[in-house]
């Protein structure tokens, strides 16, 4: 039997005859990835028009990018609109981790009943469109003169971070067995020290997850940087999408690659360290 | 032996119960006030602003000028028209894709699932600017179809709706593979054994069989593209270049251009309530077919 | 100098969950030093009372005492127990030595004395030396004690245990069973234990309490609950037996047309239970004045090992229509003669084994 007539499905259907569906399947796999990462070729590429292949290479974009803050022109620094993004990133993982942490905590040793009423609450911001949140935010804010703020911006990118974070813990707090913290009691420890000494550490892996999603659903947050940022506190996220309404710049290729390879970075270490949290 | 004051413990006792209930609630509370003051408060206030008239009365206005007007009408017309036509192309591509995966070894469809992870993955910015790059009139795809002789001169595919439909598909793919993929690799295999024992050929087996029991991961992924679809910005935004024009867009362009809460608030009200009802019912669905998945 | 261990006082513990009454009016006084079980099914409650103990479950109402201290109100960590949970819950993020220190390290004992203590209790456990390794490389036998270890290191004066063996395989349960024992009696701490196994509980205890539905059945040495139980619940759970029933009238109780002689006082009519030990039957030649005596007709004869089980069918002219078991030791002198199935057999009972108790009561 020839490698085209092996059998391939329960119903004995041989690979022959799903040649279509596999030469399919491949297509519609490389259009999904290909368009996702052929950024990077051509950010290298030194004509306006981002060819690809690059007929020649250079790396004028990511010049313009690193050394924007020296250019005159005011329209674009880029680099401090990546200060902020940095910033604010790293600001929603202190505010979005310890919140969603002990919230998911306290759900899980509350009564089914207080559950089935908070969950959906909490896991609002996810459900709601999220042109809705910002323009509500940026209502909220502008009472409280917070437009354009750090601040405003943490809390914006955290209340999206947030049931990320919970979703993730609450998961890890269910595969793991609450008796230890029980009997770390019986041996004496207080409750916050039982919870802090054995099962914060022994949930540690999902607590890192949770806040390098934070990190990234802060940096790549977009409509509600647009409303909420601007001047001097806008968002790369921001920068780069008013760019893209008035013009292409090619900049904004070789500021995608650098999103890119951070994005899957701090994936990819995610990924070792979901794997190593659980040895089987 | 001293006998018990009943009462008084009995009081003592139900009061440290309570403690240990309040305490839990405690730790969830920065949580929901984060919640409550950014979320809830604002849409509550957008909510009773749609109903705040242009002098600042109490009045439907905003709700009559979006049933009367023109302008609204194209405007949820072509939300609707995009949105459907995503969710449908997104079904088509990603139902075999999503089949195929299924079928082949865990080993191969967890390469696969990279496949459609790394788009997942990608900012949505980056895919957005990819294909404003790729669709211009110098763009990649212009240029392979004329050097492949399919046409002649380039084809006008950003800012109309072509391109934004091919940028909204490429992004909402995932969203319907990955729920209809979870759904298929759980369906059991020995049903479609069975139905072939029994006399079924592949092609029957698969529709009488398999489809049927695929449908609540395929309604699971067509509801979340489409609500997904209904408040998109960004991609319109930047594909459409201002003529493909839809919800989100006008919502914005009402406070950012002409300050007008009252008319953005309620165009955002009919969003939400369309929103929550399609997630309304999309939770009956789910909670149905999980009582009546006999297997 | 050992600190004298604690004596505990329970009264009117009660507790419900909705409709359910986990614990019903619950008292009992544990002696200081003393190795009680609480023994009984699933659901029964005792659990749920150990529980209480321990101050993980709030009662609707009730008093515990550990000597002359009230601690219903008291948290967890502060009453001063030791306690080994049913599936050891070891701290996997820990290795044997940090899990037992533990305690100590709550308690701000100093680094020397903690090292000492945990040698001490791991020594006291047989698990000397095994102090650097990690939990997922011990066996189960081997983690029991270390969570044995641990709840004792820092000496504590009341020692809970939930079912501790019940993940064992039998032959290990039954030495851990012994060893237990002799820690206890080495340890001087007032130990409760729970379990469900009736064999574990006439083997390891001083006395136990026999629970079901909520409530407190019998309180008793095993000797005692074994040859005495108060009802016929406690006759059916502890141990093996047989249950007739019989009808008690003016004093006297009959079983079918036959008389039946009693050495408790019978004052009450009615529907009564006589509880026979299948080993406590043996194989009448004649009619003897101290004992009472069945006829029946073999149905089954098993052998089992050491000893041998038959299933004896009562003549339902003279007894009712009911069956016995009696368990005679393999080897013994009436083996020789031992009826085959079929054939006609009279059995007799030393009336001072014949134990009568109500049918009503406890269930059935």
């Amino acid at each position: 039997m020839g490698f085209l007539d092996k059998h391939v499905s329960d119903t004995q259907i041989k690979l022959r005859s799903r040649l279509w569906l596999y030469a399919f399947s491949a297509i519609i796999l490389f259009l999904l990835v290909v368009p996702s990462l052929i950024v990077i070729p051509m950010s290298f590429s030194d004509s306006q028009y981002l060819e690809f292949p690059p007929k020649n290479l250079s790396l004028r974009w990511y010049e313009n990018y690193f050394f924007s803050w020296k250019v005159e022109n005011g329209f674009n620094d880029w680099m401090a609109a990546t200060r902020t993004s940095l910033l604010v990133a790293v600001l929603t993982i202190f505010v979005a981790t310890p919140i969603g942490t002990l919230a998911a905590y306290g759900l899980t040793n509350s009564s089914s009943r207080v559950r089935a009423i908070l969950f959906p609450i909490m896991i609002s911001p996810m459900m709601v469109p999220i042109i809705l949140v910002a323009i509500g935010l940026f209502y909220f804010y502008v009472q409280f003169k917070m437009v354009n703020s750090i601040t405003g911006l943490v809390l914006g990118h955290s209340l999206v971070a947030m049931p990320l974070v919970l979703i993730i813990v609450l998961s890890a707090l269910k595969n793991y067995d609450m008796n230890q913290e029980k009997v770390a009691r019986s041996l004496g420890a207080s409750r916050s020290r039982a919870f802090l000494e054995i099962t914060l550490p022994q949930i540690k892996f999902s607590l890192i997850s949770a806040a390098l999603i934070s990190f990234l659903t802060s940096f790549d947050e977009i409509i509600i940087s647009l409303f909420v940022s601007g001047g001097d506190n806008s968002t790369i996220t921001r920068s780069m999408f008013l760019a893209l309404r008035d013009q292409i710049d090619p900049t904004i290729a070789a500021i995608s690659t650098i999103l890119i390879i951070i994005s899957s970075g701090l994936l990819i270490v995610s990924q070792m360290i979901g794997s190593k949290s659980q040895p089987n | 032996m001293a006998v018990l004051d009943q009462n008084i413990n009995e009081a003592s006792l139900h009061r440290l119960a309570k403690r240990e209930n309040y305490t839990f609630l405690g730790l969830t509370m920065p949580y929901l006030v984060l919640v409550g003051a950014m979320i809830i408060i604002p849409i509550g206030w957008l909510f009773f602003l749609s109903f705040i008239g242009r002098d600042g009365s109490f009045s439907f206005e905003n709700y009559e000028r979006m049933l009367n007007s023109r302008a609204y009408f194209r405007i949820f017309m072509t939300t609707f028209k995009i949105s459907m036509l995503t969710t449908l192309f997104c079904a088509l591509l990603g139902y075999p894709l999503a089949y195929f995966m299924s079928q082949i070894s865990r080993k191969w469809a967890s390469i696969c699932m990279i496949g459609v992870l790394i788009p997942f993955w990608t900012s949505l910015l980056v895919r957005t600017y990819a294909w404003l790059v790729l669709l211009q009139k110098k763009g990649l795809v212009n240029d392979i179809a004329i050097d492949l002789g399919l046409i002649a001169e380039p084809i006008k595919f950003v800012h109309n709706t072509s391109g934004t439909l091919i940028g909204m598909v490429h992004i909402m793919l995932p969203f319907l593979i990955l729920p209809l993929y979870a759904n298929m690799r759980a369906i059991d295999s020995h049903c479609i054994k069975a139905a072939s024992s029994l006399g079924a050929t592949p092609t029957r087996a698969f529709w009488t069989v398999f489809f049927p029991l695929s449908i609540p991961g395929l309604l699971a992924g067509l509801l979340i593209v489409f609500v997904l679809c209904l408040g998109f910005y960004v991609t319109p935004a930047v594909l459409g270049g201002g003529k493909v024009i839809m919800a989100a867009m006008k919502i914005s362009s009402n406070i950012e251009l002409y300050f007008s809460w009252g008319a953005a608030s309620a165009l955002g009200v009919v969003l939400l309530v369309v929103t929550m009802i399609i997630l309304f019912i999309a939770s009956k669905l789910v909670s149905l077919d999980q009582l009546g998945q006999g297997r | 100098m050992t600190d004298s261990s604690l004596n505990i006082s329970i009264h009117n513990v009660t507790k419900t969950y909705g409709d359910f009454h986990a614990l019903r009016d619950v008292s009992l006084e544990v002696t200081s030093g003393e190795f009680l079980t609480l023994l009984g099914p699933s659901g029964s409650g005792k659990t749920t009372l150990l529980m209480v103990l321990a101050g993980f479950t709030s009662p609707d109402y009730g008093s515990v005492k550990f000597g002359d201290e009230e601690v219903i109100l008291k948290p967890p960590h502060l009453r001063g127990i030791g306690m080994v949970f049913q599936n050891y819950a070891l701290f996997p993020h820990m290795n044997v030595e940090q899990n037992v220190g533990y305690p100590q390290k709550l308690r701000g004992v100093s680094k020397e004395e903690t090292r000492r203590s945990v040698e001490e209790a791991l020594a006291t456990v047989k698990l000397d030396g095994l102090g650097h390794r990690r939990v997922d490389e011990l066996s189960g036998g081997q983690r029991q004690r270390v969570a044995l270890a641990r709840a004792i290191v820092f000496k504590p004066k009341i020692l809970l245990m939930d079912e501790p063996l019940s993940a064992l395989d039998k032959k290990l349960r039954e030495e851990m069973q012994i060893e237990l024992r002799q820690l206890h009696d080495s340890l001087n701490m007032t130990t409760v234990y729970v379990t469900h196994d009736q064999k574990e509980a006439l083997t390891m205890s001083d006395r136990i309490a026999v629970i079901n539905e909520g409530q407190l059945m019998q309180l008793d040495t095993p000797n005692q609950i074994y040859r005495n139980p108060n009802n016929a619940f406690i006759a059916d759970f502890i141990g093996e037996s047989s249950l007739l029933s019989a009808t008690v009238k003016k004093g006297v109780a009959s079983l079918g047309s036959s008389e039946l002689k009693a050495t408790q006082k019978l004052d009450k009519d009615g529907e009564f239970l006589l509880v026979i030990r299948p080993e406590k039957l043996f194989i009448a030649d004649k009619k003897s004045n101290d004992s009472n005596h069945f006829e029946g007709i073999v149905e089954d004869s098993i052998f089992q090992g050491e000893s041998q089980l038959m299933v004896i069918k009562l003549d339902p002219k003279t007894h009712g229509d009911q069956s016995l078991r009696m368990r005679l030791p393999n080897g013994s002198a009436m083996q020789e003669k031992l009826p085959g199935i079929g054939e006609k057999i009279t059995l007799g009972l030393k009336i001072a084994d014949s134990y009568f108790v109500e049918k009503s009561h406890g269930g059935s």
